[in-house]
């Protein structure tokens, strides 16, 4: 009996080792396919079981996080939201991230590795740090300005710092409150699809990724091309242009909204924007000159990031004369971001270079120590340097006594250039207005700012006009919110 | 070894009469052993408290001192009534007892509406309260040969009782009498350990020498008709608790313990080829036919089928990944989500709590704990000498080895998924009662057996 006794003992034996073979199979050969399992909402649970880290603008946090006590427990919260939703996007428990929110979530989410500098403790304890902060390079100031000088009309304002590519102002309007997509109730769906359906599409940002045809502000890219190529070496010489011009090939004939662009030098053509003058300005440059040139102002660069991409402006190279000519004053398929075309403005205000912009200061763990830096970021050259000079007198001069004075600014020296693009079939659409300039203080050696502005339903009459009466005093206005702050405290 | 005279002989131990040195009665050790247990529970306690709210939960104090007093007590009764018991036993039983109370605990907190942790705490006092009463009145437990088919009778209408009441989520087990709800079935398991002990002890060698042998084996020898008639009783038996109260977990564990004694009893194997046979004719033919057990045997081969028809996780494969978010070490008590397994976090599926909160390590520290509690069990029986009290040991030993087997196997993927509760940590006053009552049986056993060769005369 003993013996059958030890048998059945050994048979328990082995049912005890096949729950222990078991137990090592299910929590350390398979534990990895079972965490990834998308029906498992451990990962969910654990990324919303801490406050998320905050985004700071100028010091503040322009974010945070409240407790729902439900099981994914923290949801995000904004200040300002509608303010700084086209930088921040949202971060939703059931939609996702979007911009900063997306690309700094490492960071923000606590899953950074740089934000465990144990990593094996951090495995052993099971511990995970606080969520990290991710600090923007926006001035408060000049976002509120340009938030409000927009007023919820359709439209958007880029401002960046034309010695560093950082980005002061990044507005789009209408704009959001991104923290109704925070939490996962019914409610959040049903804002959701609000917002989706909504017609003036308050969650496009339209100061990077939306395009718009450029217009007279694409001037300065034409002008800038000229002056780098020789086709014009004085810009007080009257040009040989026609008014009307014939565009090359066609029948089709180019007209001014004012009097007084035939043959004018180019410093009059600039003042008042005078089509003819630079569509065959950039017909006699060549498409190929031309296209490096805009190439140079990052123009056709589908890879810029700052950190979330930037939808890529546009200059078509494979056209013909004629639509050169348009290309040229910024329609036909000539397209920019308004970021792109503050990047237009910050090049002739730093000295021809054009630093890649970036939102970005540094990123910080959750008790404010510093992780990463923005460093140096690249540069291109994208005129030379007298060009720029050059260009800098034209642009002050719009402003001085041209189309763009409603941006001047008292003891500040300011250059600009308006615009107005046509759009839709046959030009019915409403024009969009655009002003795009950089403002420098008197007492200081270089421009501090640079700034796009575009306004969609600009509903006045069509002309230059339009541009400098409707964008420019947005311009002005942030740029005076820039020059007034210090510029320790752009952060 | 092969019969038991020699078998002690050789081993060294000296045989009765009178030995010269008196064996160590071993309470001390006991003592000292249920003092780590129960500081072992607090801890758990604490650390729940700790990981929730920061703070060490104001009900520590109290939670320990209701458990050490418990403790305490059976050990008196221990020591004043049994003192030879093997002084693993009830430490074991403290320490398996008050983890399952933490965990509760813990999944209360998950459960505002639900408390159970005091229901299971007034229940482990009742258990313990049976533990105390069983060893200081069961002076003998060869009485219990007597009961035999008392024993069996009481089993069987225990079995049946909960055909008169409603089933709950699919299964028949429950009687609910003034809010309380019961599982006769689980008191039925130490009665019927009791019924195979002793009929097996009358019966065994009827059942080991007759036969024929077939096939020209020399080992297998299928049993004769005659004697078949239990076995068929018992199988029916269990496919009848299967298919009136679809109590799968029950049924396999009836079998498999009429199966372990009658091998133990006879030591042929026949009975195991028999037994297999039939335990798998019964097994498929259920699997197939009853929708209940089906669906249990299909989540089993595919426990993620239902995630890849988009209807979420199953119980099982919730149960899979709280496991796998264990790892080795596991999250730490109160900051697992075992909860989202859902219905029966805390009977069926307390094991994953254990697993995703103390991972690996204290999973294998859990099944060792049980494995030695059955190890101890069996040492038991070997020691003893007469038949009954042997099957006896053995057979309790059985039911907990058994059950841990089904349960934690269900739980973890290992075999299909049958509803049981895990001894001493899951949820369930009936049985958490029947388990004091095996350890108090073990308790018993164990103290005659050793008492045995301490020269007194046995009992």
């Amino acid at each position: 009996m003993a013996t059958h006794i030890r048998h059945s003992a050994f048979f328990c034996a082995l049912l005890l080792v096949a729950l222990l073979v078991n137990a090592v199979r299910i929590q350390i050969f398979s534990a990895r396919s079972f965490d990834d399992n998308p029906a498992n909402r451990r990962a969910t649970i654990a990324r919303y079981e801490r406050p998320r880290g905050n985004i700071l603008v100028g010091g503040k946090s322009v974010t945070g996080s409240r407790d729902s006590g439900e099981q994914l427990r923290y949801e995000r919260t904004y200040t300002d939201g509608p303010l700084y939703a086209p930088v921040t996007g949202f971060a939703s428990q059931v939609y996702g991230t979007t911009l900063l929110e997306h690309t700094g979530d490492p960071v923000l989410a606590g899953t950074d590795p740089m934000l465990s500098p144990f990593p094996l403790v951090n495995d052993l304890t099971r511990a995970q740090g606080r969520g990290g902060n991710v600090v923007t390079t926006l001035n408060r100031a000049a976002q509120r300005a340009a938030y409000e000088g927009l007023d919820g009309r359709r439209g958007a304002v880029a401002a960046i710092e034309p010695a560093t590519g950082r980005v002061l102002a990044l507005v789009s309007s209408p704009s959001y409150d991104p923290a109704v997509l925070s939490g996962n109730a019914a409610a959040t769906a049903r804002s959701w699809a609000r917002l989706n359906d909504d017609p003036d599409k308050p969650m496009l940002n339209r100061a990077v990724r939306q395009t718009y045809p450029p217009g007279s502000t694409f001037k300065v890219v034409t002008a800038a091309a000229a002056l780098d190529a020789g086709v014009v070496l004085d810009i007080d010489r009257t040009t040989d242009s026609p008014d009307p011009y014939r565009l090359p090939g066609t029948a089709t004939m180019l007209m001014n909204e004012g009097d007084g662009c035939e043959d004018a030098p180019l410093r009059e053509a600039f003042a008042w924007s005078c089509n003819t003058v630079f569509a065959k300005l950039g017909v006699d440059v060549g498409a190929r000159r031309m296209g490096a040139a805009a190439k140079a102002f990052g123009f056709n660069d589908t890879r810029l990031r700052i950190p979330f991409s930037v939808a890529p402006s546009t200059f078509d190279t494979h056209v013909d004369r004629a639509q050169l000519a348009l290309s040229s004053i910024g329609q036909y398929n000539t397209r920019a971001t308004p970021l792109q075309m503050a990047m237009v403005a910050a090049a002739v205000a730093n000295a021809g270079q054009v630093r890649s912009p970036y939102l970005v200061e540094r990123t910080t763990t959750g008790n404010g120590a510093t992780m990463t830096t923005a460093g140096s970021r690249p540069v291109r050259q994208a005129m030379r340097p007298e060009t720029a000079d050059v260009m800098k007198q034209l642009m002050e001069d719009v402003v001085t006594d041209g189309t763009g004075t409603n941006a001047a600014i008292p003891g500040a020296i300011v250059g600009g250039k308006t615009g107005t693009a046509q759009h839709g079939v046959g030009n019915a659409g409403m024009p969009y207005a655009w002003f795009v300039s950089w403002a420098q203080s008197e007492r200081e050696v270089m421009p501090r700012v640079a700034v796009a502005v575009v306004v969609e339903d600009a509903s006045a009459e069509r002309g230059d006009i339009t541009g400098g009466g409707v964008a420019a005093p947005i311009a002005r206005e942030v740029m005076q919110a820039v020059l007034k702050s210090s510029p320790a405290d752009g952060s | 070894m092969t019969n038991a005279g020699p078998t002690v002989a050789q081993a060294g131990i000296p045989d009765a009469p009178a030995p010269v040195t008196r064996l160590p009665r071993r309470r001390g050790i006991e003592l000292a052993l249920i003092v780590v247990a129960v500081l072992l529970c607090v801890y758990g306690y604490c650390a729940v408290g700790l990981a929730r709210n920061g703070t060490v939960p104001p009900g520590a104090a109290g939670y320990g001192a209701g458990l050490g007093l418990l403790a305490l007590l059976a050990h008196c009764a221990v020591r004043l009534r049994a003192p030879y018991a093997d002084p693993l036993l009830l430490p074991i039983g403290v320490l398996l007892n008050g983890i399952g109370l933490v965990l509760i605990h813990r999944l209360d907190l998950e459960t505002p509406h639900d408390h159970a942790a005091p229901a299971q705490l007034v229940w482990s006092t009742l258990g313990v309260t049976l533990f105390t009463v069983l060893v200081l009145m069961l002076r003998d437990y060869r009485v219990l040969q007597r009961y035999a088919y008392v024993s069996v009778v009481a089993a069987l209408f225990l079995l049946a009782l909960p055909i008169l009441f409603p089933a709950v989520n699919g299964a028949r087990i429950w009687v609910r009498v003034a809010g309380f709800s019961i599982q006769p079935g689980e008191f039925a398991k130490v009665l019927l350990a009791v019924f195979f002990a002793a009929y097996l002890a009358a019966n065994r060698s009827a059942l080991a020498y007759t036969g024929r042998q077939v096939w020209r084996f020399r080992k297998v020898q299928l049993p004769t008709g005659r004697v078949l008639g239990p076995i068929l009783a018992v199988w029916l038996l269990s496919v009848g608790v299967l298919v009136l109260e679809r109590d799968l977990g029950t049924s396999l564990l009836f079998f498999g313990l009429f199966v372990v004694l009658l091998y133990v009893a006879t030591g042929r194997t026949g009975w195991i080829a028999v037994g297999l046979l039939l335990a798998t004719a019964g097994a498929v033919a259920v699997g197939w036919l009853e929708p209940h057990v089906n669906s249990r045997v299909q989540d089993w081969l595919h426990p993620f089928a239902t995630i890849e028809a988009g209807q979420g996780a199953s119980q099982v494969a919730q149960s899979l990944f709280a496991f796998a978010a264990g790892g080795v070490l596991g999250t730490g008590l109160g900051l697992g989500h075992a909860v989202l397994i859902g219905f029966a976090t805390k009977s069926d599926f307390i094991l994953a709590t254990a697993g995703e909160e103390l991972g690996l390590a204290g999973l294998s520290a859990l099944f060792l704990l049980y494995g030695l509690l059955v190890e101890r069990g069996y040492r038991a029986g070997l020691a003893l000498r007469e038949p009954f009290g042997r099957l006896l040991a053995v057979g309790l030993a059985s039911i907990v080895a058994l059950q841990v087997f089904v349960i934690a196997g269900g739980v973890t993927g290992l075999i299909p998924l049958t509803g049981m509760a895990m001894p001493f940590l899951a949820q369930g006053g009936s049985s958490l009662v029947t388990n004091w009552a095996i350890v108090a049986l073990l308790v018993r056993v164990s103290h005659s057996a050793r008492r045995h060769y301490d020269g007194e005369v046995a009992p």
